[in-house]
């Protein structure tokens, strides 16, 4: 993984000096709130419904094990012991105490790790795919690239006061699995005709309260100018993206208003002055950002069938919980963090520490975080995966449940963000206790259910399977349901299925939901595909054809 | 009281004047050292062209630095006015004018200034700022925030900014 050079750490270092400054002259008196909520923005730092929560940047989702480890100490001593992991791959703390947050900060420079940018409307973490370098079918590992938009990207002098946060998601296989279709700015590494490998760039996607999906802005980028044209799109942007209404200041509100033609006409216009500036990416600096990104050394094993003749949850685990590897005799491997009573995404000191310890024992000392609030060990050996799975399951980490119906993603909620209007994790907790017959889950195959707490869409409700948004309806939270989301590279938005309901009736009006499916599938069809064929119209009858019995 | 600002890293006195500051009946073409909006630019420009003294110009967030361009060498000083904590187009315009421009005159940061800005802004092209009065003494020391950067503006134009490491 990338290792800061003397640069990097200096850099992270002044960061660290600036706003230990900066919460001085905030605390003494000589900042007001809002001069200091400016400066916190650029640093992760929110004031919220019960204390600050400071977000803490993992680029595009990489850990190493004493990062994770350095995670877990700090949610012990300064916060309540355990962290948050998000589907941006951050890590959020909800218990900080503002004075303590320079400290916390000089911890996580000692392991390379920061909260630059992860919060206001500047560029935030760079996102990708939590199978980069490992998937089978990938045409590049993407993380060298998101490392020099990382870079690019950190303390733009130009782009630090945006209309509006600016997220960007690089992929480099078919699967997407970083939801770059409803990111301000998709990269795609592709291959032309000549078979030379190079981007496509997306752009003006985004959630919240208009959802909208990514249009193609350019098919095909030589990699030498990528930086080039995101400054092109980030100026233009910039100049042009409306700055009278916080609601429609994103990116998606500029590329829908001018239409996709005239977005690319007036980047490509900007990108033609200054593409052959200093920004162009030579193939030495590819290389040595590659070189940090080299595959560790894996043995030459065959692969096996580690399941075989093992107890059923065993089998269900690996069934479920691991992924195919690109090396042979070698598994990825998920930690799931959807267990029936915790929060979604939430992990513990604990937890966290021994997931570092297991990563030092089974997979090269590194962690990944997934944008489904998952963690995952990329290179595990087959034949070790059943002592991992004892190991994981003795401490609550082995639900097998990815991508099934219980492997929720679901947003803070009103329990911690001051912007929510409903709380998420205890609809989470209904949904569990509904669903807990593993036969059934297993059943629905691959489903995906995300739940936002409000319209902002951290817990991008719009492209679930079964979406679930909390809405204030009179004082009180209601849910209103969606279905036929997706964010993969099939993305779409989820329809309303009608008026929304109240918090005891979700668990029954998803049950509803899956009923009809069960009943009308044909074959193998996904949920998905099943709402996509039959449109809303069965499942909102279904629904809404008698009250939920109280 | 004369109005105090921070110009090429030193504490002066500001010998500008915006226009928008004189009284009606002043003879303007007697002020060397004016300041006058772009939008009397763009609609008087006859007017102006011909003014004896050092002109300068301030840039809304909304004026199009590009209008501005065949005129930039006429200009002794051009601002951009910064209305909020949280709008940055100004960056923009600073970078334009340097790089694109070859704007080479004093380069003026208005409006919402702190200190916490100046690094980024000096990054963008800036060289004077009229900063908040409590904000000026030791506010040079904001330039020296960070020791390096990642990517090249008007400080570091040069090709391969990249890969100086």
């Amino acid at each position: 993984m990338y290792r800061y050079d003397a640069m990097d750490k200096r850099l992270v270092d002044e960061r660290v000096a600036e706003f230990r400054d900066q919460t001085r002259r905030f605390l003494e008196g000589s900042l007001s709130d809002d001069e200091f909520k400016h400066l916190r923005l650029r640093n992760g730092l929110y004031i919220q419904t019960h204390a600050p929560m400071l977000r803490v940047a993992i680029p595009y989702g990489l850990l190493s094990s004493a990062q994770l480890r350095m995670l877990g100490s700090i949610a012990r001593r300064y916060d309540r012991g355990y962290g948050h992991f998000t589907t941006r791959q951050n890590l959020q703390y909800n218990w900080p105490k503002l004075e303590t947050v320079p400290d916390i900060l000089a911890e996580l420079a000692t392991v390379e790790m920061h909260a630059i940018q992860t919060s206001g409307n500047c560029i935030r973490n760079t996102t990708s795919d939590h199978l980069a370098g490992v998937t089978p079918n990938e045409l590049e590992d993407p993380r060298p690239w998101c490392e020099i938009i990382r870079q690019w990207s950190t303390f733009h002098p130009e782009f630090n006061y945006l209309p509006r946060k600016f997220k960007i998601a690089v992929t480099g296989a078919p699967q997407d699995r970083a939801a770059s279709l409803v990111h301000d700015v998709g990269v795609h590494i592709v291959k032309n005709a000549e078979g030379v490998l190079g981007f496509e760039i997306l752009a003006g996607g985004g959630l919240g309260r208009t959802p909208i999906i990514g249009q193609v802005v350019r098919d095909f980028l030589p990699r030498e100018h990528l930086l080039s044209y995101l400054e092109a799109i980030l100026r233009v942007y910039n100049l042009e993206g409306r700055r009278d209404n916080l609601t429609k200041a994103r990116i998606k509100i500029l590329v829908k208003s001018l239409g996709i033609a005239e977005f690319k006409r007036r980047v490509e216009t900007e990108w033609e002055l200054i593409r052959d500036g200093g920004l162009r990416v030579s193939d030495a600096e590819v290389e040595r950002m590659r070189n940090h990104f080299n595959p560790p050394a894996y043995k030459t094993l065959a692969d096996s069938d580690p399941a075989a003749g093992k107890d059923a949850a065993f089998r269900a685990w690996y069934r479920y919980n691991t992924a195919a590897h690109k090396v042979s005799g070698y598994r990825v491997v998920y930690i799931s963090l959807k267990k029936a009573d915790v929060a979604p995404g939430d992990a513990t000191d604990a937890q966290m520490e021994l997931i570092a310890d297991l990563a030092d024992r089974y997979s090269f000392g590194e962690i990944r975080v997934t944008h489904t609030q998952n963690l995952l060990l990329a290179d595990v050996e087959q034949e070790k995966a059943f002592t991992l799975w004892q190991t994981l399951a003795a401490h609550g980490l082995a639900t097998p449940n990815i991508g099934t119906l219980t492997d929720m993603i679901c947003c803070p909620g009103l329990d911690f963000c001051s912007l929510a209007n409903a709380s998420s994790i205890d609809v989470a907790r209904l949904i569990n206790d509904r669903f807990d017959d593993y036969d059934y889950v297993y059943d629905l195959g691959e489903l995906d259910v995300k739940m936002s707490g409000c319209m902002n869409a951290c817990g991008h409700h719009h492209v679930g399977n079964i979406g679930i948004l909390g809405v204030d309806k009179g004082g009180e939270a209601w849910y209103q349901i969606t279905i036929g989301g997706a964010a993969g590279a099939d993305a779409s938005l989820g329809t309303v299925i009608g008026p929304s309901v109240r918090k005891a009736d979700v668990p029954e009006t998803i049950s509803r939901l899956l009923a009809v499916y069960v009943e009308q599938r044909r074959d193998d069809e996904r949920f998905l595909d099943t709402v996509r064929r039959l449109g809303v119209k069965p499942f909102k009858e279904r629904v809404y054809a008698a009250p939920v019995a109280a | 009281m004369p109005r105090r600002l921070l110009r090429d890293g030193e504490v002066v006195t500001d010998d500008w004047q915006y226009l928008s500051e004189l009284e009606e009946a002043v003879d303007t073409t007697a002020i060397s050292g004016l300041i006058i909006p772009f939008a009397r630019w763009a609609t008087e420009r006859d007017r102006w062209a011909s003014h004896p003294g050092r002109l300068g110009v301030v840039l809304l967030p909304a004026d199009k630095v590009e209008q501005l361009a065949p005129d930039v060498a006429r200009f002794a000083l051009i601002a951009a006015e910064f209305p909020g904590p949280t709008d940055g187009r100004g960056y923009t315009q600073g970078r334009l004018l340097r790089e694109r421009y070859r704007f080479t005159g004093e380069l003026r940061a208005a409006g919402y200034v702190r200190r916490d800005q100046l690094f980024l802004l000096a990054r963008c092209g800036f060289n004077s700022f009229q900063l908040d009065t409590n904000d000026l003494p030791g506010a040079t020391s904001a330039f020296s925030t960070f020791s390096a950067e990642y990517q090249p503006s008007n400080d570091e134009g040069l090709p391969q900014a990249l890969e100086r490491r």
